[in-house]
């Protein structure tokens, strides 16, 4: 008799590690709109953390100040027990945060496998007249990016479409090349901006099926945004949720989902 | 290794020619599988190596002599390695269809009481340990792909390399209890077992020997001189015994190369890299890639298409001469040279057929069409007759005496006769030893005296010498007014077009044909987009009024040509239908190699089936369907039932 694994809990054997970025009263202004206001949360080493909300609620925007892609305004960024300084998107992606983008940002005419490939990028020598005669540590490294990249593929099942241009293909696998891209980095933080948008309910089985994989098998940290609430209460280890700005619950899905606050600004509630 | 046959003469077990392999060719490549992007290999002794590593790590886990082991899962060398470590080890391979759903799994599990189960990854794993329950001798499982099965409990579940490796740690301990089995192995030990997926009732398991394979790959690999150079593409389920013969027991006897594909949706890219010099695919296959290179043609530039178009009629004309060798004069010869370098060849290489020396199609009819298209390509495409009760050969066509309606000359070794009903009967080395646990279906199909009932109607063509089949023996019958009902000849009539995938024709016993059409979703599709038709589903396509008239002009041009042929003019459609949803196998409604189960669709549809025999215009109907992870849902639908005109045949019979 074989035992199939139970369903994952919050108790269950991964491992959980140490806080690997913390945010400290984040506010985000553009001119006079508050984006976010004075919101705190953590995130821990190898779980999967969930950011929802009403449209609006900034969601994406936390998504990119952690990127690094917005500034915030007020607010400190702690990763790996060090606080970040002011930093561009590129600088963090060498740190290891990589990211997926709600409006899929691939190189539409390369194809699946060199789009793939870029996200090897921090992993290339520099050193441009080597690459240029492609020989020695230039051609061996080439090599191993390969290997890497073809890892990625045969992991999200896109061998079928390698030598495919981007544009050519439906959503939902532009969506699996963007994951392979970010996890090709090898990624200490992987950041979703909305990975099941726009997908119907096959597809998006296959994404859940995937973030977990990948997850499991890795064990990467990852932080995702998504509408989808059957979804994130299913795929998250802990859920942040916000409102207008604003962090109004934080806990396991069951808490949340119980949460008042979390209810009414889901179902809106009545001002009489 | 210092153990000798303990028999003189040629090796009598898959085992043996392994053994063999290795010492002849051991440094040539036996597998190929492409992972990562690349062509991975493995040589005939590497390849003994890994078997034996493998058949150790079985006994260690306590597989004995005599117990099943089952097989599920995409053909990778793992899996055929699998088979062969079985037999070493003594016990019975039986290779079951990966897409089966579990209720069929579990009946073939339990009928076979396999104690060893080897699968491809988690999906295969899941599904095993959902009918775990109703195994009652099921021990173990062994899976290749560790991807998600890290935390499940791995007391009774292994992974195929760790079994391997503990395999090959016991080696010095455990090699002599290998060989002592693997020496015990001869002509009459069962080779593999194979469920044959029956039009009818529930699988029956094939208990084919070694002789019956050995022998027949003998012979067939002689038939068509096959090399220890070819290569193949193993594609094809490992349950069918079509892969079996070719990827396992002529591969093993010839010592070709088994190349695997990456995954199933890289298959036809993976064929265009390898080249394979011996192809099989049965008509589905074919049919296919005609539809996709004509839907392809059709989105042409206007030179290509011309080119095309003038070139593909020269090619039917002397194509097939050509190519069985007949005189034909020098102007066609030189267009033909022409054609080659412009079309044929670069389309072959698309197709991935350019270096196919010996090709067959065989499972099911082909039409000839499509077979004549692709031998004017210059494709050597030949037809076998045969199934899992004769280990796959009852006839085959000979290089150069090929005919589209037949299915060749009856093979090295076998005997064929023709009964009064017209069934055809064979006895040959080759005919299975048994059905598994099922005597009276044994003691139904086998004479004592080794004479098979195919269950096939047909007839040895005086002229050419040639078998042709007509139909299964059960399905031909006759019309209320006696002449001749032949549906599987209207079908594949039918299924020439491609905008017809499938379809099933009824009228035995009737006054009237009528019939059942799925239309292709591929090529129906791409015209639809062509011609800026809307459609958001499968089931709005079908019930378009253009698809309708579509499919209407290709009912009558069937009928046309069924009036010119006498014994079956009878079999003209009077009325159709097309179907809501695609006819699948996982509804029970076709089998796992894709035929169609006639009574079953007749039952399941009897109310669309009963509307096409009375005068209604339009049909409303609920039909069950089940979903890839076994759900069952159902889909309403009104289908319009379309009634042909047939104004010659009711003039003649209004004459008469």
């Amino acid at each position: 008799m074989i035992n199939q694994p139970q369903p994952r809990t919050s108790t269950d054997d991964r491992v959980i590690g140490d806080v690997i970025m913390q945010m400290k009263d984040i506010t985000l202004r553009f001119g006079g709109v508050v984006a976010i206001s004075s919101i705190s949360f953590d995130i821990r080493e190898g779980e999967i953390r969930a950011i929802i909300g009403p449209n609006g609620a900034g969601k994406s925007s936390m998504l990119n100040v952690i990127s690094g892609f917005y500034r915030p305004q007020e607010g400190e960024i702690w990763f790996r027990g060090r606080k970040r300084p002011a930093m561009k998107p590129y600088q963090v992606a060498r740190q290891g945060i990589a990211r997926t983008f709600q409006n899929i940002a691939l190189f539409e005419g390369m194809s699946v496998l060199d789009n793939v490939m870029t996200g090897r990028l921090n992993h290339m020598n520099p050193n441009v007249f080597l690459q240029a005669i492609w020989k020695g540590k230039a051609e061996r490294e080439e090599v191993e990016n390969r290997e890497r990249a073809e890892r990625i593929i045969d992991f999200l099942e896109i061998q079928h479409i390698r030598k495919t241009p981007v544009s050519r293909l439906p959503y939902g696998l532009k969506k699996r090349v963007e994951l392979a891209r970010a996890l090709v980095s090898e990624p200490s933080l992987l950041l979703l901006d909305e990975p099941m948008a726009g997908m119907n309910v096959e597809e998006k089985e296959d994404m859940s099926r995937f973030i977990l994989d990948v997850n499991d098998e890795f064990g990467t940290t990852i932080a995702l945004i998504e509408h989808d609430m059957g979804v994130v209460m299913d795929l998250s280890d802990r859920v942040v949720v916000m409102d207008y700005g604003k962090k109004i619950g934080d806990g396991i899905p069951d808490e949340v989902r119980s949460n008042q606050d979390v209810i009414d600004a889901y179902l809106g509630v009545s001002h009489d | 290794m210092a153990n000798v046959l303990t028999s003189v003469g040629d090796p009598q077990s898959i085992p043996a020619l392994l053994r063999r392999n290795a010492s002849q060719f051991g440094t040539v490549p036996a597998y190929r599988e492409k992972e990562f992007g690349i062509w991975q290999s493995w040589t005939w002794g590497q390849t003994e190596q890994e078997v034996e590593a493998f058949a150790l790590g079985l006994i260690r886990l306590g597989l004995k002599e005599g117990d099943f082991l089952a097989i599920i899962g995409r053909n990778r060398p793992y899996m055929y390695w699998s088979i062969v470590a079985a037999q070493s080890v003594g016990a019975v391979p039986v290779p079951i269809y990966q897409d089966a759903v579990a209720e069929e799994m579990s009946f073939v599990l339990r009928h076979c009481g396999a104690r060893f189960v080897v699968v491809g990854d988690q999906e295969q794993v899941d599904k095993v340990i959902e009918i775990q329950d109703q195994l009652h001798q099921f021990e173990h499982m062994i899976y290749l792909d560790p991807r998600g099965l890290r935390k499940y409990d791995h007391t009774h579940l292994h992974q195929f390399s760790r079994v391997q490796e503990q395999g090959r740690a016991a080696r010095d301990e455990l090699m002599d209890e290998l060989d002592v089995r693997r020496d015990r192995l001869n002509y009459d030990s069962t080779c593999v077992m194979l469920y044959t997926s029956g039009t009818t009732g529930k699988p029956k398991g094939v208990v084919l020997s070694n002789r019956n394979v050995i022998e027949t790959s003998k012979s067939s690999s002689q038939f068509d001189s096959l090399r220890q150079s070819d290569d193949v593409l193993a594609y094809l389920p490992m349950a069918w015994v079509g892969d079996f013969m070719f990827s396992i027991g002529q591969a093993y006897w010839t010592g070709f190369c088994v190349n695997c594909p990456e995954s199933s949706d890289t298959m036809m890219t993976d064929l265009r890299e390898i080249g394979p010099t011996y192809y099989f695919a049965p008509p589905r296959i074919f049919e296919t890639q005609l539809t996709h290179v004509m839907i392809r043609m059709e989105d042409a530039g206007r030179l290509k298409k011309w080119l095309f178009d003038v070139f593909m009629r020269q090619a039917q004309k002397t194509g097939s001469a050509i190519l069985d060798g007949k005189p034909v004069n020098v102007v066609d010869r030189l267009m033909y040279w022409l054609g080659h370098v412009l079309v044929y060849g670069p389309l072959k290489n698309t197709l991935g057929l350019s270096r196919v020396r010996v090709g067959y199609t065989a499972g099911e009819a082909i039409g000839p069409e499509i077979f004549d298209f692709f031998r004017s390509l210059g494709i050597n495409l030949k037809q076998l007759y045969g199934q899992t009760e004769a280990t796959v050969y009852i006839t085959a066509q000979p290089d150069g005496e090929v005919l589209s309606d037949s299915v060749g000359k009856i093979c090295e070794g076998v005997e064929l006769k023709v009964d009064e009903s017209g069934e055809v009967f064979f006895r040959s080395p080759g005919v299975f030893v048994e059905y598994y646990k099922n005597p009276e279906a044994t003691h139904e199909t086998k004479s004592p005296d080794g004479w098979v009932a195919t269950g096939d109607a047909g007839f040895i063509d005086s002229d050419t010498g040639h078998l042709r089949i007509i139909d299964r023996a059960k399905d031909v019958g006759k019309m209320a007014d006696g002449s001749l009902f032949a549906p599987k000849y209207v079908e594949n009539k039918l299924k020439f077009f491609p905008n017809i995938l499938e379809a099933v024709v009824f009228g035995g016993g009737r006054d009237a044909c009528a019939a059942l059409i799925n239309i292709d979703l591929a090529a129906v599709g791409n015209w639809a987009e062509r011609n800026n038709i809307v459609y958001s589903s499968y089931q709005d396509l079908t019930s378009h009024p253009q698809v309708m008239a579509a499919i209407q002009d290709h009912v009558e041009e069937v009928n046309r040509s069924l009036m010119d042929d006498r014994m079956l003019s009878g079999c003209q459609i009077h009325r159709f239908v097309v179907l809501h949803k695609e006819l699948d196998a996982d509804d029970g409604e076709l089998t796992r190699t894709r035929k169609v189960r006639r009574r079953l669709i007749e039952e399941k549809y009897r109310d669309i089936v009963d509307a096409l025999y009375d005068s209604s215009t339009t049909v409303s109907t609920e039909t069950e369907v089940t979903y890839e992870d076994g759900r069952k849902g159902s889909i309403k639908a009104t289908l319009e039932i379309r009634t042909v005109p047939m104004d010659d045949v009711s003039v003649r019979l209004a004459a008469e």
